[in-house]
């Protein structure tokens, strides 16, 4: 089983958390899941937009401490 | 104190300019000498090469010897690294060297990857490099109407460069008279017009105005050359007589064969902006792998805060400031207008209208870059 990989992308307006999860998502290996730390709101419905419509798979996504975790794995 | 800097980009020369004068009475009785480490003896100007290409730049414009960008004190070699032995507080150069350090600043930046994307670079025109700037140009000159699509890799450099350049492809076709003969249509990766929140509100009717068409939700997969076609990962495709491209990233290679960093980014404390790992490396620019845009603007602000603080450890023993994630891009509307972002890791930026002077103030500062890279300005 891959190991979840963290993608940092607290505190940023640019380039931004899903620009950064895309960024990851292209040199992870089918399989892998990556876990992204976001501080922006906006990330819990931009992320699935993005992941329903390049295909990839959702697995789970909760706000701790005012700071969302997105997992995504790789699909393809 | 040994301090090493390698790589003579925007990042590496001011750390060691600002370095050099702060330390220059340690320099002056031997207590400390700056070296730097460069894979060339030119330094050049990259933001000009938008300008390059559209006719308004010049590529020797663009250079300056990097020697005589640096304070007399440094000592400067071109020599590039390829081995980085951070246990042994050293490094290895092309030459043969073996060079220790008690202090490592790393500033290699990073190199442009189309290969990445297949076909990219044999359907597409960029402005990343001086050659492919020139060879754009003279396609845009050549270029009589049809369909002009613009497509974004990621990551990239640059972060403002995708709206700059459709707003100048817009303003050197009107100024060509055959802007009706030419639809624009920009792709972008995620789901706005810019990653920016305020960019993509501000440009999204600007947009409009101007009739250029965008897709969002693209993210560039490969393009047919043959047939004239970008397929983008999630599905979708679009028709064009001209592709202009905003090449992916990676670090430099010499990053990734040392296993420093991932993709070529290189581990790196935020705040400190010190390699994670080690107390005496620190990383500038292009090279972190910092949530930040890899801009000159951010390098200049990060090699502020290492200079203060490679000083200030030497005079007293204690780090001064923290990076706070500062980034000042101008953003060029068209070929007479621009505007600026200016925002940090806590505070986004506040866009205002674009006008005139600030375009002139950007067109001068094309100029001063050369003063503010000697780290005077």
């Amino acid at each position: 089983m891959s190991e979840t990989k963290i993608v940092d992308a607290r505190n940023t307006f640019c380039p931004g958390p899903l620009m950064e999860l895309i960024q990851y998502m292209k040199r992870a290996e089918v399989g892998d899941t990556l876990e992204l730390l976001s501080t922006d709101n906006g990330t819990v419905n931009d992320v699935p937009e993005w992941v329903n419509k390049v295909g990839h798979e959702m697995v789970s996504s909760e706000k701790i401490e005012e700071v969302w975790h997105i997992k995504v794995r790789k699909t393809k | 104190m040994r301090i090493l800097v390698v790589g003579g980009g925007t990042g590496g020369t001011i750390v060691a300019n600002n370095l050099a004068r702060r330390l220059a009475g340690e320099i002056r009785s031997k207590k400390a000498q700056i070296t730097m480490l460069s894979a060339s003896d030119q330094h050049m100007y990259q933001p000009g090469l938008l300008y390059v290409a559209f006719g308004q730049m010049m590529p020797d414009e663009l250079y300056r010897d990097q020697k005589s960008l640096l304070e007399a004190s440094i000592e400067f070699h071109v020599d590039p690294v390829e081995r980085f032995e951070l246990d042994q507080n050293q490094v290895r150069t092309h030459s043969g060297k073996t060079i220790p350090y008690d202090v490592l600043v790393i500033a290699t930046g990073s190199r442009i990857v189309p290969e990445e994307v297949p076909g990219l670079a044999e359907g597409g025109e960029t402005f990343y490099t001086e050659e492919a700037a020139v060879k754009m140009f003279k396609a845009l000159r050549a270029f009589e109407g049809g369909n002009v699509g613009i497509v974004v890799g990621v990551p990239h450099k640059c972060p403002i460069a995708p709206v700059e350049v459709t707003f100048s492809l817009h303003d050197y076709f009107k100024t060509r008279g055959i802007r009706d003969k030419v639809h624009i249509k920009y792709h972008y990766p995620i789901n706005r017009i810019h990653t920016i929140e305020n960019v993509a509100i501000w440009a999204k009717p600007e947009f409009d105005r101007i009739g250029v068409e965008y897709e969002t939700l693209f993210n560039v997969d490969e393009v047919d050359a043959k047939n004239k076609v970008v397929k983008s990962m999630e599905g979708t495709e679009y028709a064009y007589d001209l592709l202009i491209y905003i090449p992916p990233h990676r670090g430099m290679e010499v990053i990734e064969q040392n296993k420093l960093g991932e993709g070529g980014w290189i581990p790196t404390d935020r705040s400190q902006l010190k390699m994670q790992g080690y107390d005496n490396v620190y990383v500038v620019g292009d090279t972190t792998n910092l949530p930040v845009s890899k801009t000159g603007s951010a390098a200049h602000f990060e090699a502020e805060v290492i200079a203060e603080n490679i000083a200030s450890n030497i005079k007293i023993g204690s780090a001064v400031r923290d990076y706070d994630g500062k980034v000042y891009c101008f953003i060029e509307a068209g070929h007479d207008r621009a505007t600026y972002a200016m925002f940090n890791y806590e505070n986004p930026p506040d866009l205002k209208p674009p006008n005139q002077p600030m375009h002139w103030f950007k067109m001068s500062y094309n100029k001063m870059y050369w003063t503010s890279v000697r780290g005077l300005l």
